[in-house]
Order: structure tokens, then C-alpha cells, then sequence
């Protein structure tokens, strides 16, 4: 089985926020709730840089790992998940999450979070797959269909890479040696820290 | 000249700063984990090790994404799975076995003069209405939290995802109204009792002595409160206050913080809970089962006459009642009207 993952070649990313956009408009995700984001760090200055970061369906991820009604779950292909129907909206695992994936409607005014809404790597929900209940839920399900991320296919300069952990990061390599420099994957040491082969 | 040495020396300050530091500024951001030139794909190091928290700019309105990675999670999450369930865990049962050891050394406190049979009023319906409002919407908020905290390792394997699922929802609407009342209990509380618990002399005494709780018999004089119930006091009006402070943090999110503040907000209220559950549990024991004549001050209001001798002593001197255990009921003046702020004498019916 693959080991799905994200990889964001920072030295490509020209912060078109294609992936941004392409995310909403294809789960239909609603005002104020952003799966995905570009991030620049050191803006205007030399040696800024554009990361699209999104969830990186972690290894032991720590919105699981703090979740009081356990509503996580990780797919055979390594993609987090977690079900609506279980989820209270306490806001715990955006605390936990050291990339700011989770997110939250606002459905009142008191105590105002709604269920937690996040990237699924295009893989939907725990509903059945490819249903309109899935869809309403959690957004298409191309994994399903035997297609990767929007995001990453959208991609119009290829920084942003997504599917097999051991792939991408085979091409990221061939890339950088090709090019001379690389400034590696963000995020995998945190995200990926357990499945490291040293 | 001094003037221009004046401009002067900010100037080189910053221009060290900014050559000494920028430097290292760029090499965290250009993450130079690869050598500059890999001639090989295993010469491509794909894990950088990030130092600290990443921060940027993001053109969404969203102002908190702009963090890129938040390494305090780490933390954050070890606290709330591991060392705050311990921490609490151990308070908590501690407090229940000490009681349950206590209770099997000393037994029920017993009035030693057995009950005289008249009462004096201690607490008023004012002051019942504040402690039992809190006290209800305590007990809610307490066991709503802790469904929270230790409900995932307790509870879901014994009624499963969905059952759970719904006790927290509830739980946790339940939880965030019963806020409201609650707050409103612990600042009638203080408006009421406050004046009656200032710490004194003779509570030193009453510490050095232990409260009467070892020795049979023994009772050092109090006020309308003894340093043990001061105690009990000061722990409700501060620690409810930090709850409250800490628990409209955590249910107006990120109005007045960030997610760092958010962590430390939900560590707080975690302490706090420890804190103060582990202290009602010996309140609520020492007002029931652990002495004799206790509840009835917050029950109908109306205590025995010889337990308020031997308990508060001080207290009934200021309401100019014998403290004479052996002087009966009698010698109570009776058809006495209600002594401002402490509520009546019970007459002669």
C-alpha cells in the first residue's frame, strides 16, 4: 500500500494560491474555512519563501492523539480522517496540530465551533464512498476514483506534490540534484518524524 | 560632538545586530540541510529539523494560519494525554483515600455535648441560594469535564462511540450555560462571606492545632468561619475565578489570544479542576457523613446550639449567646430580632 503524503518544493511555490482555490471550489468548502493555505515566510525580503501547507496526514497525528471522542481515523493509504458524526467541535485538536489544519464553522454565536472541517486528501469521509452524504460532508472523494489531490494536480509550477510518500520524494530529489539546491520538505520532520529510515 | 556620537552609537548597535543576526536569519529560512551542490539523490537530506515556531504572512483573513508550524502542540498534547490526566488522576483519588483513612481513624465528629435541641441561625436563605447555586452547577461542571478529560480511556469502550458521542455534545452545551450561574454563585459568595473571612490571629491557632481533627475534644475557637473554612473559602473565589477566567478563554476562542494562549488557558482549567475537586471532596465530606450537626447549617440554615458552641464559639459571642455547653438551652435569649448580617436567633416556638 502507498503511504499517501504532501511534499511542497518551497523553491517553486510562487504563491498563485491555485491549490487554495482549487480546494474550495472542488469540496465546495464553506466561507471562513480553509483546508488549505499558502504560507510566505520572509515576505518582500531576500530569501522569501511560499510553503502551501494543508494537513499533512501525520504519523501518529496529534489531533488524534488528543481527540476526547476519538473520531480520528487513518486509511490503509495513511490519510487522516475523522467522521462529522462523532465529532463535538471542542477545537482540541487545533491545538494540538502543529500545522493549523483543523478548522471550524461558525454555526452560533455561544460557544460558537461547529464539527471540525479539514484537508482529506481528496479521500471524503468515513460515509460510503462517492455518495452525495459523503460529498455534503467531507467533499469529493478522488481518491476513490482513482485520482490524486486537486491541489497538487492544479499545481501549475508542480511545487506542490502529493501521493506516495516514497515517489514524491523521489522525484523532489531528482529535482534537486538536477537544480543544485533544495531546502527539503517542510514539515516532514515533524509530520513523518516516526517513519524516518535512518 | 556628544550629540553626534549620541546618533552615532544606535547606529553601529544596529548595524552589529543586524550583521551578526541576519545571517543566521537566512540560514533558518533557507533550511541549509542539503549540501550546496547534491551530486547525488542520497545526498538530499528531505527531513530539515526546524528550529522553534514558524511564522509568515497569508493573504487570507484568517491571521492565525499564518503560523506555518507550531511546535508547542508537542507539548500541549503530552499534557493533556499524559501528565494532566496523572496529575488530576492522583489529586483527585488522593483526596478520597485520605478521607476514607480518616474516616476509619476518627469516625463521625460527634457533638460532644450531645445536640442541646435548640438552634441558632447560621445562614440565611440568601446565603443557602448562593452556596447551593454553586454547588449544583459545580457538580455539573465538574463531571461534564471530567467526561471530557477521562471519558476517551474510561467510557467509550463501555458505551461506545456514539453513546459518548452525545453525553459529550450535551456535556459540553451543559457545560458551557452552567458557566454562567456558576460565576454568579462564587460572586454572591464573596459579597456575602467575605467579611467574615478575613484571615485573623486566631486562625494561626486554630492551623497549630489542626483544627480539632486528631484530638477528641478538642476545639479551637472560631468565628463564623474557622481557618479551615476560610481555606475552603479562598480556594472557591480564587479558583473559581481562574476557571472562569480560563474557561471563557477556551469558549470564546482566540478572541483574546493565540493558540499558545489557547494551550495555556486549557492547562489552567485542568489544574484548576484538580485543585478544586480535590477540595470539595473534603468539603462535601466534613458537611455529611464526617461530623455530626454539620449539614444543617446549609440544609434548613438552623444549627445546634452545641455544636455552634463547640464549633464557633467566637461566632456566637458576637451574637451574645453562652458559649457553656453546661448553661443548656435556657440561657438563650430568646424572641432576640435578627443581629444585622448574621441572621436571627432561633426563639422559643
Amino acid at each position: 500500500m502507498a503511504r499517501m503524503k504532501f511534499l511542497c518544493d518551497s523553491d517553486r511555490c510562487i504563491e498563485c494560491n491555485a491549490c487554495v482555490t482549487a480546494c474550495k471550489n472542488e469540496h465546495e468548502v464553506p466561507w471562513g474555512i480553509n483546508r488549505r493555505r499558502v504560507v510566505t515566510l520572509n515576505d518582500g525580503m531576500p530569501g522569501e519563501k511560499s510553503i502551501s501547507m494543508a494537513c499533512m496526514h501525520c504519523t501518529d497525528a496529534p489531533c488524534a492523539a488528543v481527540c476526547p471522542v476519538d473520531c480520528f481515523y487513518t486509511t490503509a493509504d495513511g490519510v487522516v480522517l475523522h467522521s462529522k458524526e462523532l465529532c463535538i467541535g471542542c477545537g482540541y485538536c487545533f491545538y494540538a496540530c502543529p500545522f493549523g489544519a483543523p478548522q471550524y464553522p461558525n454555526t452560533t454565536n455561544f460557544g460558537g465551533r461547529g464539527k471540525m472541517d479539514k484537508c482529506t486528501f481528496c479521500a471524503g469521509g468515513p460515509e460510503e464512498d462517492m455518495t452525495m452524504v459523503e460529498y455534503h460532508g467531507y467533499g469529493t472523494n478522488r481518491l476513490a476514483e482513482g485520482k490524486l489531490p486537486l491541489c497538487a494536480e492544479m499545481c501549475s509550477t508542480r511545487a506542490l506534490l502529493a501521493g506516495d510518500g516514497d515517489i514524491i520524494a523521489d522525484i523532489y530529489k531528482e529535482r534537486v540534484v538536477r537544480r543544485g539546491y533544495g531546502s527539503g520538505a517542510w514539515g516532514w520532520s515533524t509530520a513523518y518524524k516516526n517513519d524516518r529510515a535512518v | 560632538m556628544t550629540s553626534f556620537l549620541g546618533k552615532l552609537f544606535p547606529a553601529i548597535l544596529m548595524a552589529v545586530f543586524l550583521l551578526t543576526t541576519a545571517p543566521a536569519a537566512y540560514a533558518q529560512l533557507d533550511q541549509r540541510v542539503s549540501p550546496a551542490s547534491p551530486s547525488t539523490k542520497e545526498e538530499v537530506e528531505l527531513y530539515e529539523q526546524l528550529q522553534g515556531k514558524l511564522s509568515g504572512y497569508v493573504s487570507i483573513p484568517d491571521g492565525k494560519l499564518a503560523t506555518l508550524v507550531q511546535p508547542e502542540g508537542r507539548e500541549w498534547r503530552d499534557f493533556r494525554n499524559y501528565y494532566g490526566r496523572i496529575i488530576s488522576a492522583v489529586m483527585m483519588l488522593g483526596m478520597l483515600a485520605l478521607l476514607g483513612v480518616f474516616y476509619l481513624f476518627r469516625g463521625k465528629i460527634r457533638i460532644a455535648a450531645g445536640r442541646a435541641g435548640r438552634t441558632v441561625t447560621r445562614f440565611m436563605p440568601i446565603d443557602r441560594f448562593a452556596h447551593w447555586l454553586t454547588a449544583t452547577s459545580f457538580m455539573i461542571l465538574a463531571l461534564t469535564g471530567l467526561v471530557l478529560s477521562f471519558g476517551r480511556p474510561l467510557l467509550i469502550p463501555v458505551i461506545g462511540h456514539e453513546a459518548f458521542t452525545a453525553l459529550s455534545t450535551y456535556g459540553k452545551y451543559s457545560h458551557n450555560f452552567l458557566s454562567f450561574p456558576f460565576v454568579l454563585g462564587v460572586l454572591l459568595m464573596l459579597v456575602l462571606w467575605i467579611k467574615d473571612n478575613i484571615p485573623e490571629k486566631a486562625d494561626i491557632t486554630w492551623i497549630k492545632q489542626g483544627g480539632g481533627f486528631l484530638n477528641n475534644g478538642s476545639h479551637p475557637e472560631a468565628g463564623r468561619f474557622n481557618a479551615g473554612q476560610k481555606m475552603i473559602f479562598w480556594t472557591i473565589i480564587l479558583g473559581g475565578l481562574a476557571m472562569a477566567v480560563s474557561g471563557y478563554m477556551l469558549m470564546f476562542p482566540f478572541y483574546l489570544t493565540g493558540v499558545g494562549g489557547m494551550q495555556i488557558s486549557h492547562i489552567v482549567h485542568l489544574l484548576g479542576t484538580a485543585v478544586m475537586v480535590s477540595v470539595i471532596f473534603g468539603h462535601i465530606y466534613i458537611g455529611t457523613v464526617g461530623m455530626e450537626g454539620a449539614f444543617d447549617a446549609m440544609g434548613n440554615g438552623e444549627v445546634d446550639l452545641n455544636w455552634a458552641r463547640e464549633h464557633h464559639a467566637g461566632w456566637l459571642k458576637t451574637q451574645g449567646i453562652s458559649t457553656d455547653t453546661r448553661d443548656g438551652p435556657s440561657k438563650v435569649p430568646t424572641g432576640g430580632g435578627p443581629v444585622p448580617g448574621l441572621g436571627q436567633h432561633a426563639g422559643a416556638d
